[in-house]
């Protein structure tokens, strides 16, 4: 076979997504969109710094409609990253790699980290 | 010819990060660094919802918060600029625009993470 046809690997089109599969790209898909979203912090804590009536100005942006849902995908981004990050650490240790204990933990993953995204936006808006 | 080099010595650098463990270290270091901060840092803008101007100038004043925000700032970046490099040398094969990329991305870490620290300390430290 020449060079140039040799099978490349991975080729994710011609796989059918499987939980942990979706899982691991949504884990970068998420740290990028944190990476991003470290622009809305240097906002925050400028507008802090700047005094009280830009950061009046923040608060009206970021607790508006927009704001909020923007708030809503970027803190349920922070906490999956950290969910499956925690899942990576294990994972780093040598733990979890049986293929019952990766779904487990994968499902756990979803579970948890759509639980501390409904707590704390049930306690913020309490 | 008779070989001089350690076993160890002839093998250093080939790999293809030329630097060993080093960037992996410090990505799960950040991150275990991160777990407990970012929770914290979570928790305290929830309960902060509703705080004017004043009483979150209070609460960044304390030395503590002041201490565990700087920390959270450096971890934060650092664990940035280590995932977002490995997605631009994953993703990007244009080599020029892959070294142009995480150049762009190592100084924009550096000075939004400054201008973080900056803000903090103004904060905290400012009359």
């Amino acid at each position: 076979m020449p060079a140039s046809n040799r099978p490349l690997s991975p080729h994710l089109q011609v796989y059918k997504p499987q939980l942990t599969s979706v899982l691991s790209i949504t884990h970068r898909a998420t740290g990028v969109a944190l990476a991003l979203g470290l622009l809305l912090l240097v906002y925050w804590l400028f507008a802090l710094a700047a005094g009280p009536e830009t950061f009046f100005q923040a608060r009206q942006l970021l607790g508006s409609w927009i704001g909020k849902m923007v708030l809503l995908g970027f803190s349920f981004a922070l906490f999956y990253h950290l969910c499956n990050g925690v899942r990576h650490l294990f994972w780093d240790a040598g733990l979890g790699f049986e293929l019952k204990t990766a779904y487990a933990s994968g499902w756990a993953v979803v579970a948890v980290s759509a639980a501390l995204t409904v707590l704390a936006w049930a306690i913020a808006l309490s | 010819m008779k070989k001089f080099r350690t076993l160890l010595n002839q093998v250093r650098g080939l790999g293809s990060a030329k630097e060993g463990t080093h960037h992996w270290w410090l990505q799960r270091l950040t991150a275990v660094a991160l777990v407990p901060l970012s929770l914290w840092f979570a928790a305290s803008l929830i309960s902060m919802a509703d705080a004017d101007y004043f009483s979150v100038v209070e609460w960044m004043r304390s030395p503590m918060v002041t201490v565990l925000l700087l920390c959270l700032i450096w971890a934060l970046f650092h664990h940035t600029q280590l995932g977002v490099q490995v997605v631009l040398e994953d993703y990007v094969h244009a080599e020029w625009l892959k070294i142009t990329s995480i150049v762009a991305l190592n100084f924009a870490v550096v000075v939004l993470g400054l201008a973080c620290v900056i803000a903090v300390l103004k904060v905290s430290l400012g009359g």
